[in-house]
């Protein structure tokens, strides 16, 4: 709501959001920095001021209804459009301890986008933008210290450091529990840290939300594999709770000849030596990758297109996206799809690979495909791929990345006794991310399959609240 | 960080570290590894560990300089820390009372098959113990393995000591000369374990090997250690890294360990370059 002495315009807004400018496609594949560049605070308070604030009805689901972690989005775009920009990362912050990721990563125009209002007859408040631009103004100028909390003297181990493990911990600690997160690999954030590109989320952000979350009393242990270095069993003699949240880390492949042919790797190995060990900078970092100049990403998410944006990063002189639908059934964001068109993505679309072909040294150097058509819709409700008789063609390629999805990682579940889990493998939770051992919560990819950051956070979110009850009972 | 204890260059190429690590040492069993980083831009590099020292807290790594990561680990001394280190990893050995187990090392192998001898007396084992390497100064542990084995046979390339010639010589005799073997475990270069794994092969006798694919996170996540054993593709980090030799691809895994060859070369001569080590 617009407080007195507003310095809102009165009047129609406008139909379209504010661009937002981004590097150029010819420069910024050669380049690993940021793709889109950010709103300046005029333009964003102007943003900001398209919100019409519109009152809530019964039966109609508005912006914040939208949200997984519940942000009272009217009420940050308010403080905004007045300038406020301190004010605004305080309504932020109350629910969402990762902005500045969520204001890049987030599908907004599923979530918070999709409910606006303006988005009926035009295009909706930038929110995803202008939560980036809050976040980004409060980083730059340096972080609040928060208040001190009162303690209640119990213990929480949160296991991953992924957005549902940061997210739970963060808000366990605003609730004065003491918490203890711990992470498998060298460096605090899962995939934040080695899935997701420095190109779309660089990685000093996300160490600096992790600052944040330290800063709120959060303690992060990394190289600690719950399972192998300490167990779920271990945790529970020192902690009153546990959080588990780690997350979707095991690579599907399609079981077809070739797989393990070098120049094959999975998308989960292509991006983490690049994100998380830093390949793109070799030799001054030791991690290598071995590209080639004809890459094939296999699939249609957005793994599959933060592969192939990559692989043209790193000197690919042709990156290709296989996929067995057509462009409306592809699960990858559309401005993801966007950005790797104008990058000079090739789209190879009602496509399957059915095998890769090796050179005498052991490397793919061809792969066969399947043109496919669509015929009845499958249980997902999207038409099923039907491959075509006798369509059979090669590709030339000398890299193949496999981005067709990830399942649960198993290192938890099989070393922890009485812990549920699904033919999947998922761990079974109920509605607060309980699971079937006392004291013992989950959430994320680890509870729902491989999803999205924000349904992560989410998941984290309700499981803090649990946990808090739980303690506190 | 972790500090390093004590130092030992057990070859001109090959060092012992004693690290302080008291939470991996509290769990490591024979047959796991650990992973190191050695800095801020440094790679993610498996180690098979040696011993652990549950009371002192401490666990010991055996490894030879190849590229630019080892070469740099040579560097250190005691005092010095690494900045990451993470296990134990991967499944520990089966170690079970079999009757007689033939324990074969081969090079810096030699140090990885070194806990499973131990393991494998202090189950009940009769414990033959075959060390091969290019010559004697290359062998490692022998005063350590003669004592804890029933048996104890060292070979060499060039017959500096030992038997003139390799591990699978000696197998291939005690075989010849009837003697009842029940499992044989061999860790050493690919070659090594392939040709042993040849030979048992025609006689039916159960094998162990543990594999060395180039790993990255080490925790089942990218498939970079994946390897066809039996068919099927397994993570080598998770699953392994010891397999049933009889079922094991050899040939790929020789293919697929030299994927960065390229890539290898380029960052050790950077790092000689930059550190005018030599």
């Amino acid at each position: 709501m617009a407080e007195e002495g507003s310095k809102r315009k009165k009047g129609k807004p406008k139909k379209e959001k504010y661009p937002m400018p981004e590097q150029d496609p010819k420069e910024r594949i050669k380049n690993f920095e940021e793709v889109p560049l950010g709103y300046d605070v005029e333009i964003a308070i102007l943003e900001a001021q398209r919100c019409i604030d519109c009152k809530p009805k019964e039966n109609k689901l508005l912006c914040r209804d939208g949200c997984p972690v519940e942000v009272d989005i009217p009420g940050f775009l308010m403080k905004l459009a007045d300038g406020d920009l301190d004010g605004a990362i305080k309504v932020i912050k109350e629910k969402n301890n990762l902005p500045a990721v969520c204001g890049r990563v987030c599908p907004y125009e599923g979530q918070c986008e999709g409910y606006c209002t303006l988005g009926k007859k035009g295009e909706p408040v930038g929110i995803g933008r202008l939560e980036r631009f809050v976040a980004d103004y409060e980083r730059e100028k340096g972080f609040t210290r928060p208040d001190k909390i009162e303690q209640s003297g119990k213990k929480v181990a949160v296991v991953g450091s992924g957005p549902a493990g940061l997210t739970a911990a963060a808000d366990l600690a605003k609730m004065g529990h003491g918490v203890t997160v711990f992470e498998a690999l060298h460096t605090p954030g899962g995939v934040l840290v080695y899935g997701i590109p420095e190109f779309r989320l660089p990685k000093k952000i996300v160490a600096a939300e992790v600052d944040f979350i330290r800063a709120l009393g959060v303690e992060i242990k990394t190289d600690m594999v719950v399972g192998m270095t300490i167990t779920v069993d271990e945790l529970q003699d020192d902690y009153d709770a546990i959080f588990i949240g780690t997350g979707a880390g095991l690579p599907r492949w399609m079981g077809i000849p070739g797989e393990n042919l070098n120049g094959v790797y999975s998308a989960n190995e292509f991006l983490t030596r690049i994100n998380l060990m830093r390949a793109y900078k070799f030799p001054d970092c030791d991690t290598p990758i071995t590209m080639g100049k004809r890459v094939a990403t296999i699939g249609g998410g957005n793994v599959a297109m933060d592969s192939a944006r990559n692989a043209l990063r790193l000197g690919a002189k042709e990156s290709y996206i296989i996929y067995r639908r057509s462009e409306t059934e592809m699960p990858a964001r559309i401005e993801e799809v966007e950005h790797a068109k104008e990058e000079g993505v090739k789209f190879e679309l009602l496509t399957v690979p059915v095998r890769y072909i090796g050179d005498e040294n052991g490397w793919v150097k061809q792969m066969e495909c399947l043109r496919m058509e669509l015929g009845e819709p499958d249980d997902s409700g999207r038409r099923r791929p039907v491959p075509i008789e006798g369509s059979e063609f090669i590709i030339e390629i000398d890299t193949v990345v496999v981005a067709i999805g990830q399942s649960p990682n198993p290192l938890v579940p099989s070393t922890t006794e009485g812990l549920e889990t699904t033919k999947w493998g998922t761990i079974v939770v109920d509605d607060d991310g309980a699971t079937s051992r006392k004291g013992v919560f989950a959430g994320g990819d680890i509870a729902t399959g491989a999803a999205t950051v924000i349904l992560a956070m989410g998941a984290g979110k309700k499981a803090a609240k649990a946990i808090d009850k739980y303690l506190r009972d | 960080m972790y500090e390093i204890l004590k130092k030992r260059d057990l070859t001109l190429d090959t060092k012992l570290f004693e690290i302080s690590a008291p939470l991996i040492a509290n769990k490591a069993k024979p047959g796991q590894f650990i992973i190191f980083r050695l800095d801020e831009d440094g790679e993610r590099v498996p180690l098979t560990i040696a011993k652990a020292d549950k009371e002192k807290g401490t666990i010991t790594i055996v490894f030879q300089e190849v590229g630019k990561s080892t070469t740099q680990l040579g560097t250190l001394g005691e005092g010095d820390t690494l900045l990451n280190l993470v296990g134990p990893l991967g499944r520990p050995a089966d170690i079970e009372k079999l009757g007689t187990v033939v324990c074969i090392g081969g090079g810096v192998g030699i140090a990885c098959v070194f806990p499973e001898i131990g393991a494998m007396k202090e189950a009940g084992n009769e414990v033959i113990s075959i060390i091969g390497a290019r010559n004697e100064s290359l062998l490692l542990f022998e005063e350590e393995i003669d004592e804890i084995s029933d048996e104890f046979y060292i070979t060499t390339d060039d017959g500096s000591k030992g038997h003139h010639g390799f591990v699978s010589d000696v197998l291939k005799r005690l075989i010849d000369e009837g003697r009842k073997i029940d499992l044989v475990m061999a860790v050493g270069p690919i070659i090594m374990m392939k040709v042993v794994s040849d030979l048992t092969k025609q006689y039916g006798l159960k094998t162990i090997v543990s594999l060395n694919p180039i790993m990255v996170d080490g925790t089942g996540m990218c498939g970079s250690c994946r390897v066809e054993v039996g068919g099927e593709t397994k993570f080598a980090c998770v699953d392994g890294p010891e397999f049933d030799a009889h079922q094991v691809d050899f040939n790929m895994l020789m293919s697929r360990n030299r994927r960065h060859t390229k890539e290898e070369d380029l960052s050790m001569k950077d790092y000689k370059e930059h550190c005018r080590c030599g």
